[in-house]
């Protein structure tokens, strides 16, 4: 624990801390451009100059160690010189088009010039200018501010773990682009943006249309996967103009997917702005009522059997309590929140959730990754995995798709059966101190996912997985909307039918109704005749079949609650109000049943939260993960051995939302593009 | 002057044989093992003694350098690397080690390997020394036929390895740091210091670079003795140095002289003396093109060392001498230096990317007065800005020679721009 002095202040700093990080203990600001928490250090752009007693030269202070007994000093005229030196050198060849650069007003160069620069330039030559680049649809560049701080690299290198951006060129000639300017292809990409300290690098799809002190900011919470990033919704009047990510150190930390943050666009397109009623084969807009008065007719003296639910990837805690309380209430036991027909019962939460906690992974010395593709499903907790993997000591084991994941791993199998036969990985387990399987979707959603489930379990308890303070057994879900139902009891009651049994039901005409709460991802031509009401966001595949629509919510525009692959409670806020006659879902479940009679016994958001924390006490604990009390135990069963595939086939195009945005269409078929060209060479 | 007996590149000219025994012949080889019997701290020891100052253009003592090294390895191997990326302008004189004598430097890698516990070393060769790499290549196969090198190398019970690697021909690949990373594969960009080689150098281990001529002259110093080396010279500037000797002299050439030498007679010794006699002489880069230039009135008595350029504001550098008479345009030569350094920043660290295209463009108007008499002030601003708070030294290097020509010919320049308005000076152009 070395003791320093910074500016006549006296800080004890922990071992391994830099002189940068002892500045600010001592409460100096530093400033910077390349230095970023978590990034390595590059050391290069010389703004965090300090001066050392002893030192002959200044110091960079992000990458000198702080050492016992140092006299720093931070405000003395070397230090102010050096730093107008510094602005001034960055200055010299960047453009001064602030006024319309997307960066303005939130632009660290700006800023820093502001403060530290001086108010003139002796520069008197041509500015230097560099071409554009092309890095796909996401990202636009201006190469010419670039200052060549190196974030992007050593993000692209580090994070994403898919080093294709660099330098090339040196000296003032130095340009930073991608290999022969192809797109961008990690799905954490986007994230270069939010590093570039000045508006080299900026969000495509956000060009020119607002500027950042125009957007109200609401803190909230994504839907795109289970993993429930904290994002910041921007937003201008009635509509969303961009999505950023929000420190979240136990979930995010501070990147989103790229999904997450351009998925945007899609909230505008394809909306469901009213109700309507299909009649002679047509839709056509209704008013609320007579959107109600119709499903009311139809329920009328149905049999609980004939009746069925089911909930999507996108739904909200609040909503599928309505939805459930609701269709309890009409006597209906086919009720289920497991769209692609994962096999997990709803009870036992240790069963069905991230035990080990995101950021436990970066405890784990050992990881089996069981029927899933990390970085297409949950792109952030892959990059907690690449992370923990450039640490060192970790071995990780693939049983599943083999795929880039952007760390080494040992493919073990594609199939059930490699569970029982992990080969020299079962000793790596076994010797690990805190070893972790993950089971994905991909290995659950299939006709032996309860033996699969069941055979990871005893693997993990077997291997010590499951021990003491360390739970290593996890289950990656790829809907936001999964745990939160499973943890009201959103699946088949007493002779109730599951998804697949519903929609057999449908077909053969024991099912007369469905409601679709936002479920777009189920075979809607397996709906036989029944009656359906799709209550939702979208015109996607569920509007299409609908008897009835009634327009919802989308997850900007609401107050609701999450639960993501962990089981960590999350709240997610009103951005914006939803469009037209679109309401909020639990809103119109609620109205929905007062019309057919069984009035539902909440009237405010209050209401129904308290109604849902007597279903599960948790969700009184919102932002932090309640431990499973137990692991189930599951009994064992017969293993097919056709091998696990991912659920994710399409990253970008994986929900309601992202299926409406151009942008994420713009960059599935670049994707398409690359692996069409890939596989003619 | 120093005497033949004196001398350590007894074939610095080729006049002789390069090969292994013509080598040995003269000397080389000669009881290498009972030299590495004597042990470690022996070596150590005795190179300090010696007041070697490293020949690569810092002046770091040698022996202290060599002592940095951890005395027991923790596990990961420890790797001497030589320099022989020669790129500073001017300096020619690895060249000739490696062309005429290169068992001189080849034993000096045993040498200094077994003093740092290294059993690897590597000599990294400049891009553009294809044939010196060759030859080079060729006496270490020698050595290895020889077993000089190898298993067991010279009998000593050491084992050794040396590898010969080409560089793609960067001259920032001859900063310690960036030669590293180049070694190692990757772009050469100087690293952050700390930590330095000695602490984590090559591939994460602890690693010494040192110049061709410090490993090459070590061997000899140790047969000869400490005391023989540091009787050469002046105090704390102790032994002998090639000088490279090029520019507005009668007879540009390499040569081993003892150090303190004054300037006016290495030139006039070796070198035939200035074109057109020492009064024709306008100024000297005593020390490769980094360092700053000294004027005629500074030369007539100035002694070549450390100490007394240093006192004088250069420095020795690598000891390559660029003589100007007066025939020169000493604002188009400094602006020459500006464009190659502009030319060579590897571009990682701002002071140095932005500030070397600064320097040169500013100095090229200097060059034909198209500037305001205060920009000289500002220019020799923009050097105090760049020197000293880059990552490497490239920066200073890059600063120095500008800050040499506005210290000494700030009325040159200030005449030039003064022509310029008066239109006197269209002819020049």
């Amino acid at each position: 624990m070395p003791k320093l002095t910074v500016d006549g202040i006296e800080v004890e700093v922990e071992n391994g801390a830099t002189l940068l990080q002892a500045c600010e203990e001592a409460g100096a600001e530093i400033p910077r451009f390349c230095y970023h928490e978590r990034l390595s250090i590059a050391g290069n752009c010389r703004m965090c100059l300090v001066e050392v007693e002893k030192s002959p030269k200044p110091v960079a202070s992000c990458a000198m160690p702080a050492g016992d007994g140092m006299v720093v000093h931070t405000k003395t005229e070397q230090v102010k010189r050096a730093r107008e030196g510094v602005m001034e050198f960055l200055l010299i060849n960047h453009p001064l088009d602030c006024p319309i650069c997307d960066q303005g007003g939130e632009c660290d160069l700006q800023d820093q010039s502001m403060a530290y620069g001086v108010d003139g330039s002796r520069f008197h030559e041509n500015k230097r200018a560099v071409e554009e680049k092309y890095m796909g649809p996401l990202v636009k560049t201006v190469m010419t501010r670039c200052i060549h701080c190196t974030r992007c690299i050593r993000f692209s290198q580090e994070v994403a773990g898919v080093p294709e951006l660099g330098a090339i060129g040196r000296g003032e000639d130095m340009e930073i682009t991608t290999y022969l300017e192809h797109a961008l292809t990690s799905e954490l990409s986007a994230n270069v943006v939010d590093l570039c300290p000045v508006g080299a690098l900026t969000f495509r799809p956000f060009a020119y249309t607002a500027r950042p002190w125009e957007l109200k900011k609401t803190e909230s919470i994504d839907v795109m996967d289970a993993v429930g990033s904290s994002i910041r919704v921007d937003a201008r009047g009635s509509e969303v103009m961009r999505i950023l990510p929000r420190l979240n150190e136990e979930v995010n930390e501070e990147w989103i997917s790229d999904k997450t943050r351009f998925v945007w666009d899609g909230l505008k397109t394809q909306r469901l702005d009213t109700p309507y009623i299909r009649e002679n084969g047509r839709l056509r807009a209704a008013t609320w009522d007579e959107a109600f008065a119709a499903i009311a007719a139809r329920l009328k003296d149905m049999d609980g059997k004939r009746i069925a639910a089911i909930a999507g990837d996108l739904a909200c805690a609040e909503s599928m309590k309505a939805l459930k309380d609701l269709y309890a209430s009409l006597g209906s036991p086919n009720i289920d929140c497991r769209q692609d027909g994962a096999k997990l019962a709803a009870g036992n939460r240790g069963g069905y959730i991230f035990n080990s906690t995101i950021a436990g992974i970066e405890d784990a010395d050992a990881i089996l990754l069981v029927g899933t593709n990390p970085r297409i499903e949950a792109p952030i907790i892959n990059a907690r995995i690449l992370k923990r993997a450039r640490a060192g000591g970790l071995r990780v084991g693939v049983i599943g798709p083999r795929a880039d994941l952007t760390y080494d791993y040992d493919y073990l199998g594609a199939g059930p059966q490699s569970l029982k036969d992990l080969g020299a990985f079962a000793d790596v387990l076994k010797n690990a101190e805190r070893p972790m399987i993950v089971v994905g979707q991909g290995a659950l959603a299939r006709g032996d996912g309860a033996a699969v489930l069941a055979a990871a379990l005893s693997l993990a308890k077997s291997a010590g997985a499951v021990s003491g303070d360390w739970n290593g057994f996890n289950v990656l879900h790829t809907a936001a909307s999964r745990v939160g139902g499973l943890d009201l009891g959103l699946v088949p009651g007493e002779g109730g039918h599951d998804v697949a049994g519903i929609l057999e039901g449908a077909s053969n005409g024991e099912i007369d109704f469905v409601h679709l709460l936002g479920a777009d991802e189920i075979d809607m031509s397996r709906l036989g005749s029944a009656f359906v009401v799709y209550q939702g966001t979208h015109g996607d595949a569920g509007a299409h079949r609908a008897d009835v629509i009634l327009p919802g919510a989308a997850y900007t525009e609401k107050n609701a609650t999450w639960i993501n692959t962990e089981g960590r409670v999350q709240l997610g806020r009103r951005a914006v109000f939803p469009p037209g006659q679109a309401r909020e879902d639990w809103t119109i479940l609620r109205a929905l049943s007062g019309v057919l009679g069984k009035t539902l016994p909440y009237n405010d958001l209050a209401g129904i939260r308290a109604a849902m924390e007597e279903d599960a006490p948790h969700f009184a604990m919102t932002d932090v993960v309640a431990p499973a009390d137990e692991m189930p135990s599951l009994s064992e069963g017969n293993l097919d051995a056709a091998p696990f595939e991912s659920p994710v086939k399409d990253f970008y195009m994986t929900n309601p939302v992202a299926r409406a945005s151009a942008v994420m269409a713009e960059c599935a078929a670049g994707r398409a593009a690359a692996a069409r060209i890939q596989a003619a060479e | 002057m120093l005497e033949d007996k004196d001398r350590i590149f007894t074939n610095l000219y080729g006049l002789q044989d390069w090969r292994l025994k013509a080598a040995q012949s003269r000397g080389d080889w000669d009881g290498t093992a009972d030299i590495i019997a004597k042990g470690r701290d022996w070596i150590l020891d005795e190179m300090k003694k010696s007041g070697l100052r490293g020949r690569g253009g810092a002046g770091f003592p040698t022996g202290l350098k060599w002592s940095f090294m951890p005395k027991e390895s923790d596990g990961r191997p420890h790797y001497l690397v030589v320099n022989a990326d020669e790129s500073e302008p001017g300096t020619c004189k690895d060249r000739d080690i490696m062309r005429h004598d290169p068992q001189k430097l080849i034993e000096g890698c045993l040498i200094a390997s077994f003093a740092m516990g290294a059993h690897a070393c590597y000599i990294y060769v400049r891009g553009e020394f294809i044939r010196e790499r060759e030859q080079l290549q060729a006496a270490v196969d020698e050595a290895y036929e020889a077993g000089l090198i190898g298993k067991n190398a010279a009998g000593s019970g050491w084992d050794f390895d040396l590898y010969v690697h080409h560089g793609a021909g960067a001259y920032i690949c001859g900063e310690e740091t960036a030669l590293l990373e180049s070694l190692e594969g990757k772009k050469g960009m100087p690293r952050l210091k700390p930590p330095f080689p000695a602490n984590v150098g090559l591939y994460g281990a602890p690693t010494t670079v040192n110049n061709v001529e410090s490993i090459a002259v070590a061997p000899t110093i140790l047969r000869r003795g400490a005391s023989w080396f540091a009787g050469l010279g002046r105090p704390n500037n102790t032994g002998t140095k090639l000088f490279c000797i090029s520019g507005h002299v009668n007879r540009p050439c390499n040569v081993e002289e003892e150090m303190g030498i004054p300037l006016k007679e290495l030139l006039e010794k070796h070198a035939g003396g200035v074109r057109g006699g020492w009064d024709n002489l306008l100024a000297v880069i005593p020390g490769g093109s980094s360092v700053p230039l000294i004027p005629k009135a500074v030369c007539d008595d100035v002694l070549m060392d450390f100490d007394s350029l240093k006192a004088v504001q250069t420095g020795l550098g690598t000891a390559a001498v660029i003589v100007m008479d007066k025939s020169t345009d000493v604002i188009k030569a400094i602006a020459r230096l500006s464009a190659f350094y502009k030319h060579e920043s590897c571009g990682q660290c701002t002071p140095c990317r932005e500030g070397t295209g600064w320097m040169w463009r500013v100095m090229e108007r200097l060059v034909t007065g198209e500037a305001e008499v205060e920009e000289i002030d500002m220019l020799l601003d923009v050097t105090k800005r760049v020197e000293g708070h880059t990552i490497c030294a490239l920066g200073d290097a890059a600063a120095w020679p500008v800050q040499g020509l506005i210290r000494h010919f700030r009325g040159t320049i200030e005449e030039r721009i003064a022509a310029k308005r008066s239109g006197s000076l269209a002819a020049a152009e």
